[in-house]
């Protein structure tokens, strides 16, 4: 019983979060609410049993991805946004599209009764579940998962570490480095490195 | 017998007698975190005058004792500036968050074995969690917005750097705190930090088995606590205060609480995954074997309490490029290497 409440409580949260996501006008203010979105979720996967999900969901989308998009809004000094009327697109058919999804669900959900569901607390979600099914039964989609962000890394790697700064590089490795009074301006630098 | 075990807690009490002994253990615990928070304070201005050669604080009470009693009262009667461009509901805000998750971490922190009070038994710990490590380290991340909020939303050009700098730190060594970890983990093979002190037994303390785990974990949760040599988010030769340069008054107090609250946490830490926990000789009659393991633990954190005093009144700050290149530079990759290390020789033993 507590634990019902404690779901729904918890449930109400995550989707207040989510609608204060879209209504506030700041975006340090909607970063605010996803925040408030994902830690209700990690609580909700808390009460379901899944406790390696919830902390793993803490630590990396609340407490680690979250913390990058406020340091973004941060350093951008991104201001409040002007609230627009919506274009007329978006009401005729992101509206009737989404109550549809919704029936959809929710009849889906009632016909179907509970055999996709699981009673409270009931989910295997301890840390051995977890790893499992990690590394017996799902290990080659996991590894597959693992070489992509890898992938995602060297990318965001490259695009980092931009063509001047490595010409620049490159130039003040191979020349002496000239007296103060000699020192070109840096424009001038980057062009000669890119004649090498 | 404080030895004994109980098979489950909630099993053989009522959910009233649970609710009430959770309450006493809650306020108990938040009383003695709030205190030693204090007494840091009090540490930490005693033994860096002893450094610099000076007394520190002597004139209230022996030993200047009563000194965080006087600050307390004074932080509660100085002015509270809200300087008239802050984002308001955040700026008030953040010192609160940082707070709370510096409080709440302590609540999975086992401080001792299972002791009887009359008819009923308790584990000294507030709860038990089969995923306690990941609790701690999930709070502390959230911690950092008290830090970045701040200084966002004081609308100052030093806070903001300060904020910055924080959270950027914050994240990076969060990565080679957490895979310091691994090798204790994999060691111990749970996550509960009760079962990760009970894998210590007989002297087979991880600073021996995991030393290079050791001093990556002591390095980033200095890094983590914005300490010396890591505390460029208040640098004050820079950023005059950093992220709190705007906060006066008792708001100022809750960061400097929350500062301090995480250092305990952080030597709480230490002591249960590198040092034993509260493992140590126990003898005599039952009353001092259920206090000494207590005991233990207390002299344990005391000890990692007086070395971050120590390195911050020995040790220079960081460079920022410096900072951030010796985090991803050298900690990641150790960190990785003795994950890889200790899994290959726990697999060679197997």
């Amino acid at each position: 019983m507590l634990h019902l409440i404690l779901f729904l409580f918890f449930g109400a949260i995550c989707v207040a979060g989510a609608v204060n996501l879209l209504v506030q006008s700041h975006p340090i203010n909607s970063a605010l609410s996803l925040i408030v979105v994902m830690a209700s979720l990690a609580a909700e996967y808390l009460l379901l049993g899944a406790e390696f999900v919830a902390a793993v969901q803490v630590i990396v989308y609340a407490g680690a991805i979250m913390v990058l998009f406020v340091i973004t809004i941060m350093l951008l000094n991104a201001g409040a946004e002007q609230h627009t009327k919506g274009s007329r697109v978006a009401i005729l058919i992101g509206v009737p599209g989404a109550l549809i999804g919704a029936v959809l669900v929710a009849w889906t959900l009632l016909t179907r009764g509970h055999t996709g569901s699981v009673a409270m607390g009931a989910l295997p979600g301890s840390p051995q579940d977890i790893a499992r099914l990690l590394f017996h039964e799902f290990l080659l989609p996991f590894e597959i998962t693992s070489v992509l962000i890898l992938i995602a890394i060297m990318g965001a790697v490259v695009l980092a570490s931009r063509p001047e700064a490595i010409a620049r590089r490159h130039t003040e490795s191979h020349q002496p480095d000239p007296l103060p009074q000699e020192r070109q301006p840096a424009p001038q630098l980057v062009g000669s490195g890119k004649e090498h | 017998m404080p030895r004994a075990r109980a098979p489950a807690p909630q099993d053989s009490m009522s959910i009233t007698t649970f609710a009430i002994i959770s309450i006493i253990k809650s306020l108990a615990v938040i009383g003695v975190l709030l205190t030693a928070v204090a007494y840091s304070v009090w540490l930490e201005r005693k033994v860096s005058a002893r450094i610099q050669n000076r007394w520190g604080p002597t004139r209230v009470g022996p030993f200047g004792l009563l000194q965080p009693l006087a600050d307390g009262v004074k932080f509660i009667f100085k002015e509270d500036l809200t300087q008239p461009h802050v984002y308001k509901p955040l700026y008030i805000a953040a010192p609160m968050i940082a707070m709370v998750f510096a409080i709440t971490s302590i609540s999975v922190i086992p401080f001792g074995n299972w002791v009887n009070i009359g008819p009923w038994g308790t584990y000294l710990q507030i709860t038990d969690l089969n995923i306690g490590l990941l609790v701690v380290l999930g709070i502390t991340s959230m911690g950092v917005y008290g830090v970045a909020l701040a200084g966002w939303a004081s609308n100052n050009k030093y806070s903001l750097l300060g904020g910055l700098r924080a959270s950027a730190q914050m994240v990076s060594y969060e990565v080679s705190l957490g895979l310091s970890l691994v090798g204790v983990l994999i060691i111990a093979g749970s996550l509960s930090l009760r079962n990760i002190v009970d894998a210590q037994r007989h002297l087979h303390w991880n600073i021996f088995l995991q030393p290079v785990a050791f001093f990556i974990y002591l390095i980033s949760a200095y890094a983590e606590t914005n300490r010396t040599p890591f505390d460029l988010p208040e640098a004050e030769s820079e950023l005059v205060a950093g992220y709190h340069t705007e906060y006066s008054a008792m708001k100022f107090a809750m960061f400097f609480m929350a500062e301090y609250a995480n250092m305990v946490t952080v030597a709480c830490l230490a002591t249960l995954l590198f040092f034993g926990g509260w493992l140590g000789p126990v003898f005599g009659p039952p009353l001092l074997q259920a206090v000494l393991p207590v005991l233990w633990f207390c002299l344990k954190v005391f000890f990692f309490m007086f070395l971050y005093v120590w390195v911050r009144w020995t040790l220079p700050r960081f460079r920022y490029d410096q900072l951030m290149a010796f985090g991803w530079k050298v900690l990641l990759p150790l960190a990785v290497a003795n994950i890889v290390v200790t899994a290959l020789i726990v697999a060679w033993r197997a």
